[in-house]
């Protein structure tokens, strides 16, 4: 039974946190009053606590185990209709969701759980408990449900240790039918005699996982039987002739034990009684299948040492097998060195049709693999057609290859867009508004670093929206809008983007108000006239905030320059639109991923450039007509409506060129921070995906650079980083007016 | 003994060169090892453990608006390298790039980051061995180079090797002349 479980660990964390999305998922998706509740939903619920109070006990998290429990004793008299889902509860259990998400984040990190949380969670469900319990039993003494779980456990271990009956144990439940309505939670010593059938193995079930559950349930000793077990000659590999008593320490209910048996309940004798409750009361006793129940201490006898052959142990003693998470002090331990190592690596689920697809793309990659080096072994002038034609298969494949691994990293967007049910019923409550939140486009896969990344700024967004942008109740009303507020979350491709919206039917932003505001902060100089887009870019400036109030949700100021620093950092771009009472709308642009980009080439004298494909807006030959000169030599080129400065490369790099003549010349037009420009090049050379290297890893960030690429050739090619070279270009114009003044 | 590479001819100690022919043990387990490479009529070493490769002169993609000593950056193997000529960055000798003028691709590893760049020089010449007691100090005035990368001086023969420290070398954050 020496199995490492700590290379599970990961494992365990990832599915438990899954676990707690659905849990809150399908909490969220409760009615507000709850007694109409789908029963799926429920299950779903119970389900999700399930599985993770049963990985947490085989783990040796007692600290979750424990908390769990609670939460699904309660569920479960949900389940089975004897409780509504009232609000109260809904609320209770999403805390809890978040409690323990906490608990198995910091098991994640190796660090001890820390109780103060989860305690009064477990004291409150136990009180919710009881109370139901009271109005079923009056004669329960109510001290037991708010009596610290931990100590009951601990104490009526001590007290079974010592074979002594305890008074806290027996005394609260003297009846036991009460006791199986409200799904006791008091520990009980079960006894449960399991004989199964000889061909319970053929049948596809293994005794041992049905141990390993109930282990899930509490302490448990198992003693086997081998009395029945044939001499060699005549055992029969594929059948079982093993018998078990097992001893049960646990607070859960007799159902719970029998669900555990419920596959093979056909296929074996099954026996189950509650020993600790004997002494009290002998009703209590249940039997499950029609058989004579066998006095305890026989099975004992049965078990002579000499006979006792187990193939599991190599003992010859009484095969007692206490199985490890009885010793919590020493899981805890080694769970804690595993999990330090193992949390830096995050990993990632992938349908398996992506991983298909991406072995049969390796597949045929080999077979074009083989065919060109059998070319190549003996090549002939004649077959060079057979060349081009395998070279072009080869190219194919790679760029299947290469879209398929992306893909892997590609992950729908619900999973940043998940959490935000959850925020929006927290801030409804905490803010005092109505509304409600609609999401579109969920499944817009993106890449899962990007993901990772743009989590924080869209909270931030979607606070603003709800602090900022939503009025209160009576001042929709007033203004003729329904009483509830909307925010739409969207997402979608465009182009080689993904486009984020978030959008709010508030008040708007208020134009005058936040010029004011920069006037005051001296982000902007008085007299300086903006048109309403770069009124409304101000609010990303640092140190920017109109909220008149500072509340907990938003209106420090501290966000918006983070949220956009965040969205340049991934390379994306952020623009708002707002109309004055009518709402704003956020749209954040990110590139789908990181790693690979959509490149023009351009040459510009010896030197090849790269421009990001999102960032053009169009190229274009100069008609010299369309150039005019302004404000002191600055070139503008007028482009329909717009007048777009000229910014020749070779100047703004100090490099040779082969054309420094406007006329005729190439201008690529791009756009970064909604600002255009236009870049006067050489050549227009081909377009292709790069693969972006840092340059700051061994060297350091270029200002108007946002990295490097490898040529087909080998040769290093640059990436030009547009709204870093308007800045640049803009505050190198300025010096030189400066340097002038100063001559 | 006197070595001729190119048109230079540098002495290398005597004792240590035995050393290699009579028991090469010796030679490698004494001391720290320096490589030592020449900048116009100019010795220096660096650590021997901090050298990535040798590699020949090859034109780097310029890197616009950085130091006239960044040379640009090169594809070392997949990987971004940039190139800066030790020659202008410590303002001695001539600027060719001839066929034994090398790139010597040092790297740093410390916890926090590590850096690979390649520096321009001359020419390579020997590897030195150099006991902690035979390294001295640099003399308080200085030359063109600053201070803080000289690690030390070290008579060979009759050619004093200055030392460098690889650390200073790689550390371009003090240099605001690079980001203009």
């Amino acid at each position: 039974m020496a199995i490492d479980l700590e290379q599970f660990h990961q494992v365990y964390f990832e599915e438990s946190l899954e676990g707690l999305d659905l849990m809150e998922q399908a909490l969220l998706s409760i009615g507000e009053d709850g007694t109409d509740t789908d029963p799926e939903t429920i299950n779903t619920i119970f389900r999700a606590a399930h599985s993770i109070k049963g990985g947490s006990g085989t783990f040796g998290f007692n600290a979750i185990t424990e908390f769990t429990h609670v939460l699904e004793t309660l569920l479960d008299e949900a389940r089975e209709g004897k409780r509504d889902l009232t609000r109260n509860m809904v609320e209770l259990l999403l805390k809890s969701c978040d409690c323990l998400r906490h608990m198995i984040e910091k098991l994640q990190a190796g660090e001890a759980v820390d109780e103060s949380e989860s305690q009064p969670l477990i004291a409150a469900f136990e009180q919710m408990l009881a109370a139901e319990q009271n109005a079923h039993s009056p004669t329960t003494p109510p001290t037991t449900g708010t009596q610290n779980h931990n100590e009951i456990l601990e104490d009526s271990v001590d007290t079974l240790l010592n074979g002594q009956s305890s008074e806290k144990l027996t005394t609260p439940q003297a009846n036991a039918n009460s006791q199986e309505d409200s799904a006791s939670r008091i520990t009980k010593l079960w006894r449960i005699n399991f004989r199964p059938e000889p061909q319970i193995l053929l049948t596809g079930n293994e005794p041992l996982r049905l141990f390993r559950e109930l282990n899930g349930f509490g302490e448990l000793n198992v003693v086997a039987d081998v009395s029945n077990v044939p001499v060699f000659a005549q055992l029969t590999a594929d059948e079982c002739f093993i018998h078990w008593t097992l001893d049960l320490q646990t607070d859960v209910s007799e159902e719970d034990i029998l669900e555990v048996f419920d596959w093979v309940i056909d296929e074996c004798q099954l026996d189950i009684q509650c020993l600790s409750e004997q002494d009290n009361n002998a009703d209590s006793e249940q039997e499950i299948e029609s058989t004579q129940p066998e006095p305890v201490d026989n099975t004992v006898k049965l078990i002579s040492p000499a006979k006792l052959i187990n193939p599991a142990m190599s003992e010859s003693e009484p095969t007692t097998v206490t199985s490890e998470p009885a010793k919590p002090t020493v899981a805890k331990e080694s769970s804690q060195n595993t999990t330090t190592q193992t949390s830096a690596n995050t990993s990632i689920r992938v349908s398996i049709d992506k991983v298909d697809s991406l072995i049969n793309l390796v597949g045929e990659l080999v077979i074009t693999q083989s065919m060109l080096s059998e070319l190549g072994n003996n090549f002939e002038m004649e077959k060079v057609e057979r060349l081009s034609q395998g070279l072009e298969q080869l190219l194919q494949n790679t760029k299947e290859l290469q879209e398929s691994v992306m893909r892997i990293r590609m992950l729908p967007i619900s999973f940043a867009f998940n959490r935000f049910p959850r925020m929006i019923r927290d801030l409804a409550a905490k803010t005092g508004k109505k509304m409600e939140l609609k999401l579109n486009g969920e499944q817009t896969e993106l890449d899962k670093t990007v993901m990772e990344q743009i989590g924080d700024p869209l909270v931030h967004l979607v606070r603003n929206a709800i602090d900022h942008g939503l009025e209160p109740a009576a001042d929709r009303i007033a203004a003729g809008k329904t009483e509830t507020g909307t925010v739409h979350l969207d997402a979608y491709h465009q182009g080689g983007n993904i486009v984020i919206e978030i959008s709010d039917d508030g008040r708007g932003l208020n134009a005058e108000k936040i010029l004011a505001k920069a006037r005051e902060k001296g982000i902007i100089d008085a007299a300086a006239g903006l048109s309403e887009a770069q009124i409304f870019d101000l609010i990303f400036e640092p140190g920017f905030s109109t909220a008149e109030v500072v509340s907990d949700i938003s209106g420090r100021g501290v966000g918006m320059d983070v949220v956009r620093r965040n969205i340049k950092q991934l390379g994306g771009r952020i623009e708002v639109e707002s109309a004055k009472g009518k709402g704003s709308t956020f749209k954040i642009h990110l590139p789908l991923t990181l790693a690979i980009l959509d490149g023009q080439l351009v040459r510009v004298g010896e030197e090849t450039y790269i421009i990001p494909l999102i960032a053009i807006v169009e190229s274009l030959q100069i008609k010299s007509d369309l150039v005019n000169k302004v404000t002191g030599n600055m070139q503008l080129y007028r482009l329909r409506e717009d007048n777009v400065p000229i910014i020749p490369i070779y100047q703004e790099f100090g490099i040779e060129a082969d054309n420094t003549e406007l006329e005729n010349g190439l201008l690529v037009v791009v756009e970064g921070d909604g600002q255009k420009i236009g870049l006067l090049v050489d050549d227009l050379l081909a377009q292709q995906q790069v693969v972006i290297k840092s340059l700051e890893s061994n060297y350091k960030s270029v200002r108007g650079l946002s990295g490097a690429t490898i040529l087909g050739d080998g040769s290093v090619a640059l990436i030009l980083d547009v709204p870093g070279l308007i800045t640049r270009a803009s505050t190198r114009s300025r010096n030189s007016r400066r340097r002038n003044k100063a001559a | 003994v006197d070595l001729q590479i190119g048109n230079q001819t540098i002495t290398v100690d005597e004792e240590a060169s035995n050393n290699v022919e009579l028991e090469g043990i010796d030679f490698i387990t004494s001391g720290n090892q320096y490589l030592t490479f020449i900048l116009g009529d100019e010795h220096y070493g660096v650590d021997i453990l901090s050298v990535k490769e040798i590699r020949g002169w090859e034109n780097p993609t310029l890197i616009p608006n950085s130091a006239d000593y960044v040379k640009g950056v090169i594809n070392m193997r997949g990987v971004i390298v940039p190139i800066l000529d030790l020659r202008i960055r410590f303002d001695v000798g001539e600027l060719t790039y001839d066929a034994t003028t090398v790139v010597i691709v040092l790297s740093m590893e410390s916890s926090e980051r590590s850096c690979t760049m390649g520096f321009v020089v001359d020419a390579v010449s020997d590897v030195l061995n150099a006991e902690q007691n035979e390294i001295r100090p640099a003399p308080p005035f200085h030359g063109n180079i600053q201070p803080e990368y000289i690690e030390g001086l070290v008579n060979v023969g009759g050619n004093v090797v200055t030392l460098i420290h690889v650390d200073q070398l790689l550390n371009l954050e003090d240099e605001g002349a690079v980001c203009v």
